[in-house]
């Protein structure tokens, strides 16, 4: 379905039961599309079931051919249906539909979301190139590249395809094709006529490049422009490929990251302990920005997409972290609890479970809700993109640290809970009037449940014991190290074999742990 | 099962009107299935666990139904088939009675397990019934274990509660054959909602009265043939069934929706209880009254608009009923997944002679008629509402009538609110 709203002049035909056309509206709400999904459901419904349903699967594919005249129909199962005896390839094929039809194999028991994008795009690529378009001679024109892998409900590709045509354009490269996304049939058709492909989504485009360079000996790009470094390698390799000059699209100044990154202000940002997860493509990338060009500290690294896990295992290994293949949530959640990283990237997922545990968190890829398809302009690819990298990934840390300050000074009686919106005495003058005349007393000490970050509720049952006093001192220490500061401690002392933890251990710990 | 409804009589005590006209259609129908069902019955039972036993699809649906909650430790997950489940029946049910004896022993504060099954799990015939059976034998005591189908291919959105409310009353217990009549109101409703109904019939002066569903396993009420019961969702037809064959009697009675839907659903379950006329009267004027002045804020905006329904949750038609009587608006096609007449009976008189009923779907002949007709609203589920707006058509999202609380006096407003808003912000935006 990513692929078949992606592109142009198709439509895709699923036999699928009563209740599947739910997925429409991903599209008409994540994504806010103005027009439906072309998508046919056959939607067949118990009385269906015999063989009534293929019945219904030509009928809705011959309504469906009259209704949008598609160029080119998809036509394919669902889990429910592939567990029918209908073969919905061979049906349209029986029926001669006066358009392409290119049958989909997808075994949805064994197979996700992306895997399927990424065979729908290739069994198109296969049925619609035309292997008599090879490119023109050389001379006298520009260099022509394709543009593959951008789909519907992809993170941020819209605004991904703009950068990338604006490096292109800079470099003086011609756009042959750019699809799925935007694409018609009629351009896959002439995908041979490029010179090279540009792949900006392996999940999407690698298996459709692979063949096309196998097929049209057309070269691909392997590397993805996500971060300063990257995109810069991203021009030398595209330039290299087209045989032009990458001097004009290095020369950019729209890059502002690097500066910033430099500043005194991102100082604090040195060594931050953060843990990336998400499609392989992008936490590949998301750790290399954070490792070279944020100064940040990578403690974890996964992905949810085992056909592309090997890119994370080599990738981890730079970094000296066991990698995380994974598509189960609560592995995650525990994979980053015991890290404590200070900083999570991830997917809608990891933003939750960061909620949840009290760490910043931003998202660096699907899945993702309706917030992170956003109107305005807001790439990760390319020199903007990085600039976009930059304020999404720094700016919850300052929020961090902004909360940070506010629960220190908590104990002010300016900042407390209940000291309202402004604590001017025009604004609140009972509460101003209250204070002054309460502040002569005693404070309570500052012991508050919510202080303790959620692990503890969770709770190891180990048996070291706290004194009250390192306790207390335990939560003077700020929230966002707080966790790593407890866990630290107690396998100190269970090391050195000492019974209580008190003020003393607790400071040997952190003398023993100093970086 | 189902087609027996159509083939009952009008209800007696009013002349059989002649049937009205339903235009039926089957084609692509944009409906959820009846899995969606467990986003708000699992609110509503403390206690219960639904279990799913599906594929990825249907986990992904719940988790895009269930939006934000499914990140707030839910009492409902999918066990999904694998490829190598589908190998062999045996080795599925030994899958099964694993994930739940592990699910049982995480989560030791459930009382209920619903085993629900979907499209692949009735395909593949799984038996949920007996699996059901086998593993309530094994944690009987603890857990009680029934199942019902959400599946695509039998059920639609709301026929969820529907099927599951219906598993639940052969384990209610019966009541004794001498007990005074009790009241028994059907169908999940808002704790709130619920509880504004509960005051008015204790002042009203019926005092036996069980709720379906309960808010915990052990509150099941009782059934029998003193049972008098009283829907308040339209969509209950399976379950209405199950009571009737336990000897219960339905009340007829519009649904409760508005001030007068309200009052009339009252007034059918005081009559009969024999509760006094003034009495009931002087119970019922005060909400009544807070009912229509809140409906006149918007009777301004919504009077004379012309408003469509595509089918999604069968509150089509006494909703349609509730603009039409109490907010003067001109229902122009009434859209139903399912029309049960017998249940719907005092709704549907109601509705103007010029409105076309239709029960079914084929979605883009019913596009194309709503592109004609020109409704000011047209009322319909997500897949569709944003594309009708690009085209120009105001439009109101279904789910939402769902989920929030609409039935009673004191949200009649709010229900009149829900439909006038699209409409405002129409109004409002320059861009």
């Amino acid at each position: 379905m990513r692929v078949a709203t992606a592109m142009r002049g198709v439509h895709y035909l699923l036999h699928a039961p009563q209740g599947d056309t739910y997925a429409d509206l991903l599209f008409t709400m994540i994504e806010r599309r103005g027009c439906r999904p072309p998508v046919t459901y056959t939607t067949f419904q118990a009385r269906d079931l015999g063989k009534d349903t293929a019945d219904l699967f030509q009928r809705a594919a011959r309504d469906a051919y009259a209704r949008f005249d598609p160029q080119v129909m998809l036509v394919g199962s669902s889990c429910t249906a592939e567990l029918i005896q209908d073969d919905p390839a061979g049906m349209a094929e029986a029926m001669r539909l006066p358009c392409p039809v290119v049958p989909l194999e997808l075994p949805s028991y064994s197979r996700k979301e992306n895997w399927g994008a990424g065979e729908t795009f290739y069994q198109i690529v296969r049925h619609l190139a035309d292997r008599d378009v090879r490119p023109a001679p050389h001379e006298g024109r520009r260099p022509l590249a394709n543009i593959l892998g951008p789909a519907a409900l992809g993170f941020r590709h819209r605004d991904d395809v703009r950068e990338v045509r604006g490096i292109l354009a800079t470099l003086g490269i011609e756009v042959n094709c750019v699809a799925p996304l935007g694409g018609w049939p009629a351009d896959v058709a002439r995908v041979g006529a490029a010179d090279f492909n540009i792949v900006l989504y392996p999940e999407i485009g690698d298996s459709a490049a692979r063949w096309l360079e196998r097929e049209f000996k057309q070269p691909r790009t392997k590397t993805i422009p996500i971060g300063v470094g990257a995109t810069r390698e991203f021009i030398t390799e595209v330039a290299a490929l087209a045989g032009v000059d990458p001097t004009p699209a290095l020369q950019d100044g729209e890059s502002r990251m690097p500066w910033w990154s430099r500043s005194v202000d991102s100082t604090y940002l040195t060594g931050k302990r953060v843990f990336v997860f998400g499609d392989a493509t992008h936490a590949v990338a998301a750790a290399r920005v954070a490792h070279e060009e944020l100064g940040f500290e990578v403690v974890g690294l996964g992905c949810y997409n085992r056909e592309f896990a090997r890119d994370v295992r080599d990738a981890a290994k730079l970094y000296g972290v066991e990698p995380l293949i994974t598509d189960d949530h609560l592995e995650v959640e525990d994979a980053i609890a015991a890290a404590a990283p200070e900083l999570v990237l991830g997917t809608q997922m990891e933003r939750h479970i960061a909620k949840r545990q009290g760490v910043p968190c931003a998202v660096i890829s699907a899945p993702v809700h309706v917030q992170d398809f956003p109107a305005r302009h807001s790439p990760q690819m390319g020199f903007e993109g990085a600039n976009v990298l930059f304020d999404t990934w720094v700016h919850p840390l300052i929020m961090g640290l902004e909360e940070h300050l506010l629960t220190m000074f908590r104990e002010d009686f300016e900042f407390s809970d209940d000291a309202g919106a402004s604590h001017l005495a025009a604004h609140s003058p009972s509460r101003h009037a209250e204070r002054v005349s309460a502040s002569s007393a005693p404070r309570a000490p500052a012991i508050q449940e919510e202080d303790w970050p959620p692990e503890q509720v969770r709770g190891d049952d180990e048996d070291t014991l706290w004194t009250a006093e390192a306790e207390a001192e335990l939560k003077k220490i700020p929230f966002f190290v707080r966790g790593k500061a407890r866990r630290n401690t107690e396998s100190f002392a269970a090391e050195q074999g000492r019974a209580a933890i008190d003020l003393e251990t607790l400071y040997d710990a952190k003398a023993h742990y100093a970086r | 099962m189902k087609a027996d409804a159509f083939s009952l009589p009008a209800e007696s005590g009013c002349a059989a009107p002649p049937e009205r006209e339903v235009l039926r259609e089957r084609g692509q129908r944009e409906v959820f299935c009846g899995l969606t069902g467990i986003v708000w019955l699992h609110r509503k039972m403390q206690d219960a666990f639904f279990l799913v036993i599906g594929s990825r699809t249907c986990a992904h649906l719940l988790q895009s139904a269930a939006g934000v909650m499914i990140f707030a430790e839910p009492r409902f997950a999918t066990a999904i088939i694998e490829e190598r489940d589908l190998a062999g029946m045996a080795d599925c049910h030994e899958e099964l009675d694993r994930v739940v004896d592990r699910l049982i022993a995480r989560r030791p504060e459930i009382r209920q397990l619903f085993l629900v099954g979907s499209c692949p799990s009735e395909v593949i015939k799984l038996d949920l019934g007996k699996a059901a059976e086998r593993l309530g034998a094994k944690h009987a005591g603890q857990v009680r274990i029934l199942n019902y189908s959400g599946s695509g291919i039998e059920t639609t959105f709301t026929e969820g509660e529907d099927a599951c409310l219906a598993s639940l009353v052969p384990v209610m217990p019966a009541s004794a054959p001498d007990t005074a009549p009790q009241l028994l109101l059907v169908g999940s409703l808002p704790d709130i909602v619920e509880d504004q109904f509960l005051r008015l019939f204790a002042q009203l002066g019926i005092e036996n009265v069980g709720v379906l569903p309960a808010r915990t396993a052990d509150g099941l009420p009782a059934v029998g043939p003193n049972t008098r019961v009283l829907l308040a969702q339209p969509f209950l037809g399976e379950t209405a069934q199950a009571l009737e064959a336990r000897g219960a009697q339905r009340i007829d009675a519009p649904f409760p929706f508005g001030a007068e839907g309200t009052t009339a659903w009252l007034k059918a379950a005081a009559q009969a209880f024999g509760i006094d006329e003034m009495h009931a009267n002087s119970v019922i004027a005060p909400g009544r009254e807070r009912a229509k002045r809140a409906l006149e804020h918007h009777r301004e905006k919504l009077a004379g608009k012309r408003i469509s329904f595509l089918p999604d949750s069968q509150l089509e038609v006494p909703l349609a009923r509730f603009l039409a009587t109490e907010l003067g608006m001109e229902p122009v096609e009434v859209g139903t997944p399912y029309l049960n007449r017998k249940l719907v009976a005092r709704d549907l008189e109601q509705l103007p002679e010029s409105t076309r009923i239709s029960e079914g779907q084929d979605v883009d002949r019913q596009l194309d008629r709503v592109r004609a007709d020109r409704p000011d609203l047209t009322v319909c589920g997500l897949g569709l509402a944003n594309p009708l707006e690009a085209e120009g058509l105001s439009t109101k999202w279904a789910i939402e009538l769902v989920f929030s609380p609409i039935h009673g006096f004191e949200q009649a407003g709010d229900l009149a609110e829900l439909f006038a808003r699209p409409l405002r912000r129409r109004d409002v935006l320059q861009v």
